[in-house]
C-alpha cells in the first residue's frame, strides 16, 4: 500500500482540520493577551472561558473546576505533588499501581525520594487492580489514591467508580490520569467520585502542547507555576490561546461522536483481534479482552523481536509501536507488560496498535495480511523459534496461556 | 535511527539460516535481555568456509549478526578472533550509542562459535576464552550525563 496507515492514535493524533481552522484566528486576527483590559483581548479571554465550559460539560464537571496546562505529563505532575504538599499535615502516603505513565511513576518516584511513601498495587494478568487491595493499603496517612482511568499500553479500563467509592469512604482524594480514556468512553466526575482527572488535547485530534486538570472545588490546591493571575493564579503565565482554543473544539467534536465512533471502533478492533489471532499462531491478546478502550489492541507475537517488528511494519507504511525493550530506549521491556506478569520472552515481542476515525477495515485487512508475512519472516530468522521447532524449549503462550 | 547499511542489512540479511553437521555452533544473548544470536561454522584447514546466523532481536541486532558473517567467510579462525565489535560497528557506518551492546553480542556470538568448534576438535586457541554463561549475560546503555 503506497498510503501510510497511521496506527498508532495513543501516541498522538493528527489535529482535525476543523480544529485548526478554529485556532487559526488566535494566532493572527485575536492575538490580545486575556490578562488586557481593552475589549479586542476579551475576545482571546472569551475564547478560554468557552473551551473551559465545553470540557466541563464533557465531564459533568462546573467550570471553575477545569485548569488547562501544558498535557497529560503536567496535569499529573501539579495533581500528584500538588495533593501531596497541601495535604502534608494529613499523611505523606500514596496509592497507585505498577503500571501507570511514566508521568504518574516518575512524580511518585521523585516523591518518594523526598521522603513520601507510596504503595504500588499489583494489577492482575489482564491489567486490573484489586479492590480488596485497594481498601487494604489504606492508612491513616493515605493523602492519594492515583489510578490511571485506561492504560495507554494495553487499553485496559479500571473500575474507575468503585475506586472512588472506596476513596471517598476513607476520605481519601482521588486523582485519574484519563488522557487514554477522555471521550473515548463516558466520564462523570460526580458519579464516579473524581476529585482530580488529567486530560490532554493532542490524544482527541486536538494540538500537543494544551491539556487540563480537573481539580474538584474543595480541594485544597494552590499554585504549581508561580507567577500571573491565569487559571485562577494557580497557573501562571499567558494562556496559549490558540491551543486552548483548538482542545475546546476537539473535545467539542469528539463528545458528539463519542457513542457512534467506540461501536465502530469496537467492532474494527475485534475484527483485527480475531483476524490475527486466526491467521498467526503463537499470539497472545494483552490487556482485557471487553473492559478495553475502544481503539486498542496489543498483541504479543512469541519468538521474536518488537522492534523488528515495527521496522518491517514501517516498510510497508505501517505505524505501529511496541513495548519492547529495544523501542522503550531501555534494556527492559515494558513496566506495563511486565506488570501484567508477561515473561520477558514474549514481552519483547509486542505489538501495539491504536486505530483512529479515519482507519478502515481495508487498513486492518492489510496489516493483518502484513503480519503473517513478517511474522513468519522474522520466525525463520529466530534461534529461539528453531529451538521450540526442534522441541528444545516450549512455547510460552502454549503452555501459559492457552486453556 | 539507523544507517543505510544497517537497514540494508536487517532487510536483506547476509547467510542467515543454520548448516547442518556446522563444525561450530555459538549462542549468546538471552530472551530476557531480548537478544540471542546463534553463529554457525563450517570449518576446513582452518578457513571459516561457510558460517550463517540467526538473530532474534532487534534490528541493530539483525545488522550486526549478517555484517559479521560477512566479515569472517573465508577468513583464517586467527583472523576471525581479531574481528572486533568496533569493526563490526565501523562497517555499519555507525550505531545509535544504545544499540552498540549489539554489536559485543556480535563479536561473542563468533567466539562462543570458534569455541564450540576447538572443544569438538581438541584444538587449543590461544587467548579464546570460554562463551560466559549467556543466562548471567548482561549488557549495559552507559547514562546520559546529568546536569548537577
Amino acid at each position: 500500500m503506497e498510503k501510510k496507515i497511521y496506527l498508532d492514535h495513543a501516541a498522538t493524533t493528527s489535529t482535525r482540520s476543523s480544529v485548526v481552522d478554529a485556532m487559526l484566528p488566535y494566532f493572527t486576527e485575536e492575538f490580545g493577551n486575556p490578562s488586557s483590559i481593552y475589549e479586542f483581548a476579551q475576545n482571546a479571554k472569551q475564547a478560554i472561558d468557552d473551551s473551559r465550559q465545553i470540557i466541563a460539560d464533557a465531564i459533568h464537571a462546573e467550570v471553575a473546576e477545569v485548569f488547562f496546562v501544558s498535557g497529560g505529563t503536567e496535569a499529573d505532575n501539579w495533581a500528584i505533588s500538588g495533593v501531596v504538599e497541601n495535604y502534608a499535615k494529613k499523611g505523606n502516603h500514596i496509592i497507585t499501581t505498577k503500571m501507570e505513565h511514566h508521568a504518574v511513576l516518575h512524580t511518585c518516584e521523585y516523591l518518594e525520594k523526598k521522603g513520601c511513601e507510596v504503595t504500588y498495587l499489583d494489577v492482575d494478568a489482564d491489567g486490573l487492580i484489586s479492590l480488596d487491595d485497594l481498601e487494604k493499603a489504606i492508612k491513616d496517612n493515605t493523602v492519594l489514591i492515583t489510578i490511571m482511568f485506561a492504560n495507554n499500553e494495553i487499553g485496559t479500563i479500571q473500575p474507575i467508580k468503585e475506586i472512588g467509592v472506596i476513596a471517598k469512604k476513607h476520605k481519601v482524594l482521588f486523582h485519574t490520569d484519563a488522557v487514554q480514556a477522555f471521550t473515548h468512553v463516558p466520564i462523570d466526575v460526580v458519579d464516579m467520585n473524581i476529585d482530580l482527572m488529567s486530560m490532554s488535547g493532542h490524544k482527541i485530534y486536538g494540538p500537543k502542547g494544551v491539556g487540563a486538570l480537573y481539580i474538584r472545588k474543595g480541594v485544597r490546591m494552590k499554585a504549581f507555576i508561580h507567577g500571573g493571575a491565569q487559571e485562577r493564579r494557580r497557573r501562571g503565565g499567558t494562556e496559549n490561546v490558540p491551543a486552548i482554543v483548538g482542545f475546546g473544539k476537539a473535545v467539542k467534536e469528539a463528545t458528539a461522536l463519542m457513542d457512534s465512533e467506540a461501536i465502530r471502533e469496537i467492532e474494527l478492533r475485534d475484527y483485527f483481534i480475531k483476524k490475527v489471532l486466526e491467521t498467526v499462531p503463537y499470539v497472545k491478546l494483552n490487556g482485557h479482552p471487553t473492559k478495553r478502550l475502544p481503539n486498542n489492541v496489543n498483541l504479543s507475537f512469541e519468538f521474536i523481536e518488537g522492534e523488528s517488528l515495527l521496522i518491517m511494519l514501517d516498510m510497508k507504511n505501517v505505524c505501529a509501536s511496541s513495548g519492547s525493550a529495544c523501542t522503550s530506549g531501555s534494556l527492559d521491556p515494558s513496566h506495563v507488560l511486565l506488570a501484567i506478569g508477561l515473561p520477558h520472552e514474549i514481552a519483547h515481542g509486542s505489538l501495539r496498535i491504536t486505530i483512529g476515525e479515519k482507519t478502515s477495515r481495508e487498513e486492518l485487512d492489510y496489516v493483518a495480511d502484513a503480519l503473517v508475512t513478517i511474522v513468519k519472516r522474522l520466525r525463520d530468522m529466530s534461534p529461539v523459534y528453531e529451538d521450540y521447532m526442534q522441541k528444545k524449549i516450549e512455547s510460552v503462550i502454549e503452555t501459559q496461556y492457552k486453556k | 535511527m539507523y544507517t543505510k547499511k544497517v537497514m540494508d542489512h536487517f532487510t536483506n540479511p547476509r547467510n542467515m539460516g543454520e548448516i547442518d553437521h556446522a563444525d561450530g555452533v555459538g549462542t549468546v544473548g538471552n530472551a530476557k535481555c531480548g537478544d540471542i544470536m546463534r553463529i554457525y561454522l563450517k570449518v576446513e584447514d582452518d578457513i571459516i568456509k561457510d558460517v550463517k546466523f540467526k538473530t532474534f532481536g532487534c534490528g541493530a541486532a539483525v545488522a550486526t549478526s549478517s555484517i559479521a558473517t560477512e566479515l569472517v567467510m573465508g577468513k583464517t579462525i586467527e583472523e576471525a578472533l581479531k574481528i572486533t565489535n568496533d569493526a563490526v560497528v565501523e562497517a555499519l557506518d555507525g550505531l545509535p550509542k544504545a544499540k552498540v551492546h549489539c554489536s559485543l553480542l556480535a563479536e561473542e556470538a563468533l567466539h562462543a562459535a570458534i569455541w564450540d568448534y576447538a572443544q569438538k576438535n581438541n584444538i587449543q586457541i590461544e587467548g579464546l576464552e570460554p562463551p560466559e554463561d549467556t543466562e548471567d549475560y548482561d549488557h549495559h546503555v552507559e547514562e546520559e550525563d546529568e546536569f548537577e
